[in-house]
């Protein structure tokens, strides 16, 4: 027992001093960026001006506008794309599989430099119908995103038993959008909200492919505002990393609510292909 | 409860690519009644349960429920009520919320829904575990909810795919007669896929036995099992001894005996498929067979004996009558004067 005690007792000082090291190490970079965008450096003390001009700068605000309606912009229209695509590939195109993947993480294989040069004919036709809204560098974060949605949505939807679930629904009276909806998302909810928020951090931190087009997201009025006003531009960075963190924090307590063993998984997993 | 309605399925035709899963098939289910179809792996089975419940699509070949073509009808159209092999309960709902399912998407409101839940859950036994999740429940019970969900909608067709496979064999028996219960009380037309013999013997009505996609014989599981009508059927179902015999006027001579042909043998000399308890054993010290060993199967044994040709056969018996004979006892074989498929050798 006394053994056990001491084990247990130096488990938890072990786990103790890696958690403060591994805190130190993130947090020191975070207090110390606080530290500055709080600082008044002309007279000395603190000052909330940096902080203020989030959203007192108008230029600023804006920016922060759209870069949050391009990642909810992004997201719809990334999960609107592929959850369906996924999903019937799954169940009636499985051979298409392969492509589809391949599809998908080939953005991965490409420069962001490559991209904007290959994009700039097809985007003279997205301005000249939809105009030079930032909000069209949606179509190229959907593409720019796709390699980590896929991955978190198909590890979802590998972990069920999908066909037997859709056709058990169907055999219910579902048709194909109830399906999808009431049965197959809920199931894959997991994989949606990390797909969902992958994105998010994708679009909040990209920078090249805006600057080189000339669009003024968030990151590139950073790097603009870092050039004059240091302490704004990091407060603006450190929103940045917060709302990612409460972000993260959310997928967390959203995922662990909805965290039920699946059936499918505990049972003997009965292979498919073609029926006897 | 529900009144059963006739299923017609007529010369269905299914191609994968280069492999013929159903060739020429057809069934007909007398409303009311449970047709198992019976057959190893890649015979079919599966594919014809399919397409009657519109999840895969036949080549040719038509589907008729109540007298009404439904070959073009989509699965959720189809008013068939299915349990799946896998366990398939949504692990999202709890149990009454998957067996009021089907009742939400029949639009039927929130008070008749649980309370016709309910009920099925009562049918099935488990209305204690309404509010648990389907990774609460055991295999068995999972199996429970899934009838209770495919018979909440009272379909007009209940469709079973191998629904025990997945559980160990005590459960297995024991949900066997409850879908049998359950399927007697509510009427429902039924059709149950499996592979295990026993399982189609003990539930169905009738019998349908199926070899390379088409349909060998389709008979009652006592008719089924005395006679047989194709090799096939009787090699597949039961165990049997392959005994030569001689065929004329209807009669086959084997071991001695003299028994009737049953349809479909061949004449004159070939092979008799013999059950092992049709077949007789005495002891005897003139005999010119002996015992060569005795399997021991709880109330019931196998006692196997090598004829004078050197051919071993099979008989069982009660093992009260099998603990006379040892290895080595000499003993004169027989058969019991029933009929005997004999088939060319």
């Amino acid at each position: 027992m006394v053994a056990v005690k001491h084990t247990t007792l130096g488990g938890k000082a072990f786990r103790a001093v890696l958690w403060v090291a591994f805190a130190l190490f993130f947090l020191f970079p975070l207090y110390a960026m606080a530290d500055f965008s709080t600082r008044n450096l002309l007279a000395g003390g603190r000052t909330m001006a940096a902080w203020q001009n989030l959203v007192a700068d108008d230029a600023l605000y804006q920016s922060i506008v759209i870069s949050l309606l391009l990642a909810v912009f992004t997201v719809v229209a990334m999960l609107l794309l592929l959850v369906p695509t996924m999903i019937w590939v799954r169940l009636r195109t499985p051979w298409a599989k392969g492509t589809v993947e391949f599809l998908c993480l080939l953005p991965l294989t490409i420069p962001a430099l490559v991209i904007v040069v290959g994009l700039r004919n097809v985007y003279l036709w997205v301005t000249y119908f939809l105009g030079e809204s930032a909000l069209t560098l949606t179509f190229v974060y959907v593409v720019l995103v796709l390699p980590f949605a896929y991955r978190a949505i198909d590890a979802a939807l590998s972990s069920i038993d999908l066909q037997t679930l859709a056709e058990a629904a169907r055999s219910l009276g579902a048709g194909w959008p109830t399906t999808i909806l009431r049965v197959v998302v809920p199931n894959i909810w997991s994989g949606i909200l990390s797909a969902a928020f992958i994105s998010i951090a994708v679009v909040l931190g990209e920078f090249t492919i805006a600057s080189l087009s000339g669009f003024q997201t968030l990151q590139v009025q950073i790097v603009q505002i870092g050039k004059t006003d240091g302490p704004t531009s990091v407060a603006a960075s450190l929103a940045v990393l917060l709302f990612g963190f409460v972000l993260l924090l959310l997928l967390s307590l959203l995922t662990r609510s909805r965290r039920r063993a699946p059936a499918l998984e505990a049972a003997a997993p009965i292979p498919t292909g073609v029926p006897e | 409860m529900t009144t059963g309605v006739a299923v017609e399925l007529n010369d269905l035709t299914r191609v994968y690519g280069t492999v013929k899963a159903l060739d020429g098939f057809s069934l007909h289910i007398e409303p009311g009644e449970l047709v198992a179809l019976l057959g190893p792996s890649g015979c079919g089975k599966t594919t014809a349960l399919r397409i009657l419940a519109g999840l895969d699509e036949a080549t040719s070949g038509t589907v008729s429920v109540g007298g009404r073509d439904v070959s073009n009808v989509p699965a959720n159209k189809r008013d068939m009520g299915m349990v799946f092999q896998a366990y398939s309960l949504f692990p999202h709902l709890t149990v009454l919320d998957n067996v009021a399912f089907g009742l939400k998407m029949c639009g039927k409101p929130k008070s008749e829904r649980t309370s016709r839940a309910v009920d099925m859950l009562d049918l099935v036994g488990l209305s204690a575990h309404k509010h648990k999740y389907a990774s609460e429940l055991s295999g068995g019970q999972q199996q429970r909810v899934a009838l209770a969900r495919a018979l909440a909608i009272q379909p007009r067709v209940l469709l079973l795919d191998e629904p025990l496979s997945a559980l160990d064999a005590k459960v297995r028996a024991q949900l066997r007669d409850e879908i049998r219960r359950v399927q007697l009380e509510v009427g429902t037309t039924t059709l149950f896929v499996t592979h295990d013999q026993e399982e189609a013997l003990a539930v169905a009505d009738r019998v349908g036995v199926m070899s390379q996609g088409k349909l060998e014989q389709l008979a009652a599981p006592a008719d089924l099992y005395a006679n047989p009508a194709t090799p096939f059927v009787a090699e597949f179902v039961g165990l049997n001894n392959k005994v030569p015999g001689e065929v004329s006027g209807g009669r086959a001579r084997l071991l001695g005996t003299s028994v009737p042909a049953l349809e479909g043998s061949v004449a004159g000399a070939g092979l008799a498929m013999v059950r092992p308890e049709s077949v007789t054993i005495a002891a005897d010290p003139a005999g010119t067979s002996t015992i060569s060993s005795v399997a021991f199967l709880g109330p019931i044994s196998r006692v196997y004996a090598t004829l004078q040709d050197g051919s071993v056969i099979s008989a069982q018996m009660a093992s009260s009558q099998a603990k006379a004979f040892s290895p080595g006892d000499p003993v004169t074989v027989g058969v019991e004067p029933t009929g005997v498929l004999v088939v060319s050798d």
